[in-house]
């Protein structure tokens, strides 16, 4: 079984602040890190080819220092890493990550036929849960999203069971492969990466793809060009501040101090005065 | 399989990232361990580079290391509660290139000294962590880590795993750290405009200032306070031996509150943003706390050897040059086709012996006992000082003769003609 995990090097979100001034987020000196949703994909990519036999390569399309995601991934056990990097990929919005990231599954696939596509939820940076979607769409694939347990695979009749979370219950189902699969948060948990996976990771050599070895003509496809999303403002919301009030009365006593808060309520909320009015009336 | 090395280096701080470097680029097959997601995630020191040791390692670090600000100004702060009585150096010459010394940021320092040690030819692994020292009778022969099939094999290891060094101490090569021989430290970073920094400190370009701060800020224990400006923020610390935080029950976090909010420290921090906030063990028992440091198939490097001058606030230096000098020690012994024996090894600690390192260490191996049993140098006499410099200032009609008087009683009464004269051997010892 040959599955594809896509990830995405994101700056670690619990560190992550928003400029006072220029509303913009301030990404110096903030580590980055594998999206968390995309370890479970990943975890759960392994677990399959535990099981199954076959290969797990790891893809992501980003700057070159993305090298270091991958590199992680391979630590915890992935064959092989592909990073599609080009600076025709600047810019790009979800289309046109889909887009390019679609071409470059169809590219691994010559080489060995993809059975399975994983990918997190969603992104912790940019919170959209559209790529994976875009990707199944764009390669006419099953597309299983919101999985909290891959029940099973059977490789002979090729299906896979699993269970999506949806509103007011789980949804349990099945579907042929090639499927994609999108995963939920604290599925599993991640392995400790073996010594000898962690010595492979520090010399595995990578796959870097520019836009030609992703199998790309169409430039107008990808990046800005292809990008039809447009970020019109950026705005860090208000902090709430909710003031408490302590009431007090004179006497202390409880009858004068419920008299001074209803009085309060009522000249606050006149329309709560009038509904009592009519209540009594 | 288990991998063989010809040498495993425990530790990417500067010592063990100098010796790594050294030693990968004379062409030895070197693995480096580090436990930390990345180098310098771990690493807290002050934090002030050292140019020279850095040089003899990387000549050309200036090219592109990560550096703050050149110091041109020292100031030394002797502390009461209300005043500070200062001596400051500044010099016009310390602002010409090449620069003596930088304040850096060690995060984004260590992951650059990390970078060359890569680039140099070592293998680094982090997120790992040494558990034991692989024993062949008494030679160590590898590492075992907390990784499933952990065990990596090589002809010598080198400790440079900080001030604990628990695998010294596993092994026996060293006793418990005692709590009279190391310092508790704590620091914060606060941010400013680089606008506000250069025009409360008088600078401009990347020029900066250091403030060593000694006295009543301590509480009577025995260490200092600093303060460093960077590019963007402020460095302010204390540190005391941790034998007084415990005797005296003060908690570090306190003592600094305290500091910051000294009337002559808060001014200069005003309107910052506290960003980062950090804790560190200092090895500051000198000459007399330095454990064996070589053995068969082993040697000990920086803070895990106690290598810190404690009086001249230097540390990383000591430890990239005891690094450097390990390496250099074990490319001597490679090159003649000699084994790692602690017989060998011994040329490691001659050529200590003979560098800045043991003469500096040795010189003030008195220092820490004298200061430690003394605790009048930190509080009485700061105190002594600054009332002495109030009288002469003060102008209220009393004739300058009868307040030398005064200041004379006030010295006598408080440490008595013997004690006086007792202090000035006791200081005379401990910096002979």
């Amino acid at each position: 079984m040959h599955i594809v995990v896509c990830i995405k090097q994101v700056p670690d979100s619990a560190q992550i602040r928003v400029h006072p001034v220029t509303n913009t987020i301030m990404r110096q000196g903030v580590p980055a890190v594998v999206n968390p949703y995309d370890l479970f994909s990943l975890e759960e990519a392994l677990r399959l080819k535990d099981i199954h036999g076959g290969c797990v390569t790891v893809i992501t399309m980003g700057p070159p220092q993305a090298e270091a995601a991958l590199r992680k991934c391979i630590s915890y056990g992935a064959d092989e890493a592909i990073l599609v990097t080009d600076r025709a990929f600047a810019g790009a919005d979800t289309l046109a990550t889909s887009f390019a990231l679609a071409a470059a599954i169809n590219q691994i696939s010559k080489n060995q036929a993809v059975d399975m596509v994983f990918c997190g939820k969603q992104t912790i940076d940019g919170d959209t849960a559209q790529v994976g979607p875009g990707i199944a769409k764009r390669m006419d694939m099953q597309l299983l999203t919101y999985v909290s347990q891959v029940d099973s695979v059977d490789t002979t009749s090729r299906t896979i069971q699993v269970q999506r979370r949806a509103e007011g219950g789980v949804q349990v189902l099945t579907t042929q492969l090639p499927c994609l699969v999108t995963m939920l948060e604290g599925t599993n948990e991640m392995r400790f990466a073996t010594m000898d996976n962690m010595f492979r990771a520090a010399r595995h050599q990578l796959k870097i793809w520019d836009r030609v070895a992703a199998g790309i003509e169409d430039v107008s496809k990808i990046g800005l060009k292809g990008s039809p999303t447009v970020v019109s403002k950026v705005f860090a919301p208000q902090a709430k501040t909710q003031r408490a009030e302590i009431i007090e009365s004179e006497s202390g006593e409880p009858r004068d101090l419920a008299l001074t808060l209803v009085s309060k309520l009522f000249t606050q909320h006149p329309s709560a005065s009038e509904a009592v009015v009519k209540q009594a009336a | 399989m288990a991998e063989k090395f010809d040498v495993i280096v425990v530790g990417a701080g500067p010592s063990g990232n100098a010796a790594a470097y050294t030693l990968a680029k004379s062409g030895l097959k070197v693995l480096q361990l580090e436990r930390g997601e990345y180098p310098g995630s771990k690493n807290v020191q002050g934090a002030i580079l050292y140019s020279d040791a850095l040089e003899r390692i990387i000549p050309d670090f200036r090219d592109d290391a990560p550096l703050e600000r050149h110091i041109i100004e020292q100031r030394m702060w002797m502390m009461d509660d209300e005043s500070y009585m200062g001596a400051h150096y500044r010099s016009n010459t310390f602002n010409k290139p090449p620069y003596n010394r930088y304040t850096i940021i060690r995060a984004q320092f260590d992951k650059w000294f990390s970078q060359k040690v890569q680039e140099a030819g070592a293998l680094l692994i982090c997120e790992t962590t040494v558990s034991d020292l692989i024993m062949d009778d008494d030679r160590v022969i590898g590492v075992q880590t907390d990784r499933m099939g952990g065990s990596v094999f090589a002809d010598l290891v080198i400790l440079a795993d900080g001030v604990n060094s628990v695998l010294a101490r596993k092994a026996g090569f060293r006793p418990e750290l005692n709590p009279g021989d190391v310092a508790l430290a704590v620091k914060e970073i606060h941010f400013m405009p680089q606008e506000t920094i250069e025009s409360r400190f008088n600078l401009s370009g990347d020029a900066g200032v250091v403030i060593e701060m000694v006295g009543k800020i301590t509480k009577g224990m025995m260490g200092t306070g600093f303060l460093y400006t960077n590019k963007e923020s402020l460095t302010i610390g204390v540190g005391c031996m941790l034998s007084d935080f415990k005797k005296q029950a003060v908690s570090p976090h306190q003592l600094l509150e305290d500091l910051k909010g000294h009337p002559s420290v808060k001014p200069l921090l005003e309107g910052g943003e506290m960003k980062e906030y950090a804790a560190h063990l200092i090895p500051e028992g000198g000459y007399k706390a330095i454990p064996q440091i070589y053995g068969n198939g082993w040697l000990v490097v920086g803070d895990s050897g106690m290598f810190v001058n404690s009086v001249h606030r230097e540390g990383s230096n000591l430890a990239m040059t005891t690094g450097r000098i390990a390496a250099e020690t074990v490319i001597g012994l490679a090159q003649e086709g000699l084994p790692f024996t602690a017989r060998n090894l011994a040329a490691y600690r001659t050529a200590l012996d003979n560098s800045f390192v043991m003469k500096d260490l040795k010189k003030y191996k008195n220092l820490p006992g004298i200061f430690h049993s003394n605790p009048q140098f930190f509080t009485t006499y700061p105190d002594l000082m600054s009332q002495a410099a109030q009288t002469m200032l003060t102008v209220n009609g009393i004739d300058k003769k009868s307040k030398e008087r005064e200041i004379r009683r006030s010295f006598t009464h408080k440490r008595s003609l013997f004690g006086l004269m007792g202090d000035a051997f006791k200081m005379w010892r401990a910096f002979e």
